[in-house]
């Protein structure tokens, strides 16, 4: 596969013009993000990118002192999006800290819930979200061109999603008027309520608890979840080849449209889907049963695939300051010496972070967000890698495909490809999907791996249906197990976040949390540039970003940096910023230069 | 016959608004999660396009500027922010979502903010919104639980010193039509709640309906006049003094650290979408996400609340005496009348004459 990001040739015909563009807010996404960027109209691509968020609130701050048990609630406030994707990881980590293994039909409830929420999540961000930026409003006033073609290229899959033509797909994603717009977001709703049927609430979840769930298991909360999920997984049928069909018009529309949001193949996934017949969450067995989990954990670099193991994705966590509003905390105190392996832990880990806001004014020099920046330490080259989840799919499919692990009738992962199968539904015959490994990490395949993934949660929740029902009628309905809170301990959880990797971690003193330090995708994403002067992954892949939209400086608006930023699937819940500032002119070169070096 | 004559009689029912559009401007950027807008995407009743597709007869047109969900990006989204600061943008109702930091505390920087300032370059801070932009409104709506008091992130110990909008603003803020702040609490929020208020609002403002009802909280009355127990499926394990000890148990969970018995809320009773899910009613204890005092008066969570203690042992004795009664009667009515049999004889209590 493929290896660094293929050096770009300077086009000396085209003098540089460099123009300042900045959005603040970038909307269509969660929280608050601000891009700050230099564009060089000459070369139509993009000079420099700074990503920027807007809201601070401190969570490990006022976390400490609290009760450990109390970790989940409080969490799963950190995101309104997948909050229960925190509410779960947290309860990861409490069983860990606690010594709480659950019962079984505990963990294919919150499998059930987390399968719901990614269908949910990545449905609504795709199509009521993403969507929106290649709507045939959004393609006409960007590129007229692109529309006009699209009204003339028929749509390869029409029969299986009944669109005939390209443009046909884009009317049909106009905000609120387009039909497949509205019947997406009619799908988020109905798989909401699969959510609600696991987990009790979206998106702040009421019945996880260390230890298990409450949730009653009956014959029909089974089967409430299961006719919602049979018409998913016929909408699924549908919806694959459309997404299929509208991201190969823009490479055959726009030839190098690849190079959109395009960054060296830096992929982490922290595995998502406990199985219980393995998974005890002690730490000591964490590599095997992190092995177990129905998303396979792992490390991508440059296509190969480095580690599965959740010990050594854990330990080489690091988090660095350097652009941020932050104290370092270098010479605080040391929380966790030793992992319970006996393995050293870094201090710059977040068992052992210390956070000390300094709100300050923004320096896009200095210092200009309230992101940090997490990185993973590769002892093979002692790289600290800027690693990307790429808004969670393409980093949990290129892990699981490289590992091969992932066995499970509906699902095989086959070593370069992840096979879903999806049986006969009401009106459409059994359908078999695979994602392949594609060549590029970039805007569209992150994309298009967002859309494989939502029939990938459909094709889990079959399985996990099927384990649940099968505890029932063997009438294990036990849900939670006792646990006492301990004086001292610490625990880490590891899943992915819809957007990607999430861990938790936690130390306890004196039965209360002494440090909690949870670690999202975004900040993983949208983080600036570090101490090593290493940008961020939304800077970096939106840097030498071509510019393929037809519009000038004066009535620019930077859809492919979009395309290139919500490919990640940003989650901040702090802020987005696109200012589009008065088109100032900052330089004029004749020479191509600008050195933005890869990382 | 002419197009005109062609208007059906029954048209005389339908009135035009008194206003015939309307904005609505959300700001996201207090400290929050944005978890609400995400909640009203859920709303069925009304939902987010029955109200801007102008299902609902009798309502303004309604233009929505939410981040989450606009289409424009950047200074075309702020344009209306800066519009509505004008007064250009008139009407329209304010959202706020996010609990209001406090930016006085600090020498310099910013803890929430939103937009650029074109003359400074920094950020312009939630609050320097909220402070142009609320005087302009017609309306202020306060939207979950960190708008309306603070919620999770004014939880002690918090590093930004946040608050409530009607903290903010003062808890007899008016707007200039005379209204109130109007909160509409949860964590997140109810999807349905929610846009029903927006609903009712938009009823008001066209005229149809009279100044909405609120309680001392600024809550809608009709939402929040109830408590959790109330409303909850297992409080009837409650009356029976039949309490769960372990959160796998189907009964109530009051000793398990469940609030609903003190908790202003309609979620058990309404569900938390289509009717489906919840808290108490479908196992997760109530940690009371809609209170003024919530988080830190309901923690730690897991505990039995303290009121709780007393009430619990107290009806144990009863509830046990009269669980047993009606277990009693319960036996009794689950076996069929005696006359339901298939013997060759009729002994219903009929006499026939003609068989």
């Amino acid at each position: 596969m493929g290896t660094i990001t293929a050096e770009r040739k300077e086009e000396a015909s085209q003098p540089s013009q460099l123009v300042e563009m900045n959005w603040d807010p970038i909307t269509r996404i969660v929280g608050s993000l601000g891009i700050f960027t230099k564009i060089d109209f000459g070369k139509r691509k993009v000079a420099e990118c700074h990503s920027t968020s807007s809201i601070f609130r401190g969570y490990s701050i006022f976390m400490k002192g609290k009760d450990p048990r109390d970790s989940h609630f409080i969490t799963s406030r950190i995101c309104g999006i997948c909050g229960d994707n925190h509410a779960t990881c947290a309860t990861y980590a409490q069983n860990m800290a606690f010594g709480v293994k659950p019962p079984a039909m505990a963990e294919w409830i919150v499998n059930l819930g987390e399968a719901a929420e990614y269908m949910f999540d990545h449905n609504i961000f795709q199509d009521n979200l993403v969507g929106v930026d290649f709507c045939e409003q959004m393609v006409k006033e960007t590129n007229p061109g692109v529309w006009e073609k699209a009204q003339k290229t028929a749509a390869p899959h029409a029969e299986l999603h009944g669109y005939r033509n390209i443009s046909d797909i884009m009317t049909a994603l106009n905000p609120f008027t387009g039909a497949f717009y509205r019947e997406a977001l009619q799908m988020s709703r109905m798989t909401r309520e699969m959510f609600c049927l696991m987990e009790g609430r979206h998106v702040h979840p009421s019945t996880l608890y260390p230890g298990g769930v409450g949730t009653v298991p009956t014959v029909q909360l089974f089967t409430d979840y299961i006719v919602r999920l049979m018409k998913y997984v016929e909408f699924m049928k549908k919806v694959v080849p459309l997404h299929d069909d509208l991201f190969d018009f823009f490479y055959e529309a726009l030839p190098g449209y690849e190079e959109v949001g395009r960054r060296r193949v830096l992929l982490g996934c922290w595995g998502s889907f406990n199985n219980p017949d393995v998974c005890d969450y002690t730490y000591e067995r964490m590599t095997d049963w992190g092995r177990g989990m129905f998303v396979t954990p792992g490390v991508v670099v440059d296509g190969e695939l480095v580690t599965t193991d959740l010990v050594d994705i854990n330990l080489n966590i690091r988090i660095l300051l350097g652009s941020s509003y932050y104290d370092d905390w270098q010479n605080a105190e040391t929380f966790v010496k030793k992992d319970p392996l006996g393995n050293p832990v870094d201090q710059r880990h977040p068992w052992n972070q210390s956070t000390y806001p300094k709100p300050q004014k923004r320096d896009f020099a200095g210092k200009y967000t309230w992101v940090m920046s997490p990185r993973w330490y590769d002892k093979r080259t002692r790289d600290y890698l800027a690693l990307d989840t790429g808004g969670g799919p393409i980093a949990r499919f290129w892990a699981t495909a490289l590992a091969g692990i992932v066995d499970i009738g509906y699902l095989k992962a086959t070593g370069h490809s992840v096979k879903i199968y999806l049986p006969k539904t009401m009106s459409l015959p059994e359908v078999e999907l695979e994602w392949k490994i594609p060549k590029w990490s970039n805007a569209i395949e992150r994309d298009r791996a967002r859309t494989y993934f939502q029939a990938y949660a459909a094709a889990a929740a079959l399985y996990f249906a099927e384990q649940a029902l099968a505890e029932l009628h063997a009438g294990r309905t036990k849900t939670w197990n006792d646990f006492k809170v301990p004086e001292e301990g610490i625990g880490c959880g590891f899943h992915e976040a819809v957007r990607g990797v999430l861990s938790h971690h936690v130390v306890i003193r004196n039965h209360k949390i002494a440090n909690y330090h949870p670690y999202p995708p975004t900040p993983w994403n949208a983080n600036p540039r570090d101490s090593f002067g290493t940008p961020g992954p939304y800077e970096d892949a939106v840097q030498n970003t071509p510019i393929f939209e037809e519009n000038g400086p004066e009535n620019f608006k930077g859809i492919d940096i979009m395309r290139a930023v919500r490919s990640f699937d940003p989650c901040l819940p702090c802020g987005v910023h696109m200012y589009l500032g008065n088109g100032k002119v900052l330089e004029t070169h004749h020479s191509p230069m600008f050195g933005l070096q890869q990382p | 016959m002419t197009a005109k004559a062609a208007a059906p009689y029954g048209r005389v029912t339908q009135k035009a608004p008194a206003v015939a559009e309307i904005h609505i401007i959300w700001i996201t950027a207090g400290l929050g999660c944005d978890g609400d807008s995400v909640s009203i995407t859920a709303a069925t009743q009304p939902s987010i396009e029955d109200v801007l597709l102008g299902a609902i007869p009798g309502l303004p047109k309604v233009h929505l500027h939410n981040p989450v969900l606009a289409y424009e990006v950047g200074d075309d989204f702020m344009k209306y922010w800066y519009r509505a600061e004008e007064g250009k943008l008139d009407p329209f109702v304010l959202v706020v979502e996010g609990s209001i930091p406090n930016e006085k505390i600090k020498k310099e920087g910013y803890w929430a903010g939103m937009g650029t300032n074109p003359k400074t370059g920094q950020p312009i801070t939630t609050n320097e919104w909220i402070d142009r932009l609320s005087p302009k409104a017609l309306a202020v709506i306060a939207c979950g639980t960190c708008a309306t008091y603070g919620g999770i992130h004014a939880m002690e110990g918090n590093p930004t010193g946040c608050m409530g909008l009607a903290d903010y603003l003062g808890w007899d803020w008016k707007s200039k039509a005379g209204l109130p702040i109007v909160n509409v609490p949860g964590c997140p929020v109810q999807p349905d709640n929610f846009m029903e208020t927006v609903l009712y609002l938009l009823y008001q403002v066209a005229g149809l309906a009279p100044m909405i009802p609120l309680d001392d909280q600024l809550r809608p009355t009709w939402l929040f006049g109830k408590t959790v127990h109330e409303g909850c499926d297992r409080a009837g394990y409650y009356e029976q003094g039949d309490f769960a000890s372990s959160y796998s148990s189907p009964k109530c969970i009051v000793k398990l650290g469940c609030w609903g018995p003190v908790v202003n809320c309609n979620v058990p009773k309404r569900g938390w979408m289509a009717g489906i899910g919840g808290c108490p009613n479908v196992g997760g204890i109530c940690i009371g996400c809609t209170m003024p005092g919530f988080p830190d008066k309901f923690m730690p969570f897991m505990d039995e609340p303290p009121g709780a203690k007393l009430s619990s042992t107290a009806i144990s004795a009863y509830g046990k005496a009269i669980r047993a009664l009606r277990s009693i009667t319960n036996d009794t009515v689950n076996k069929e009348p005696k006359w339901r049999h298939p013997r060759a004889e009729l002994t219903t209590g009929y006499h026939p004459r003609s068989f």
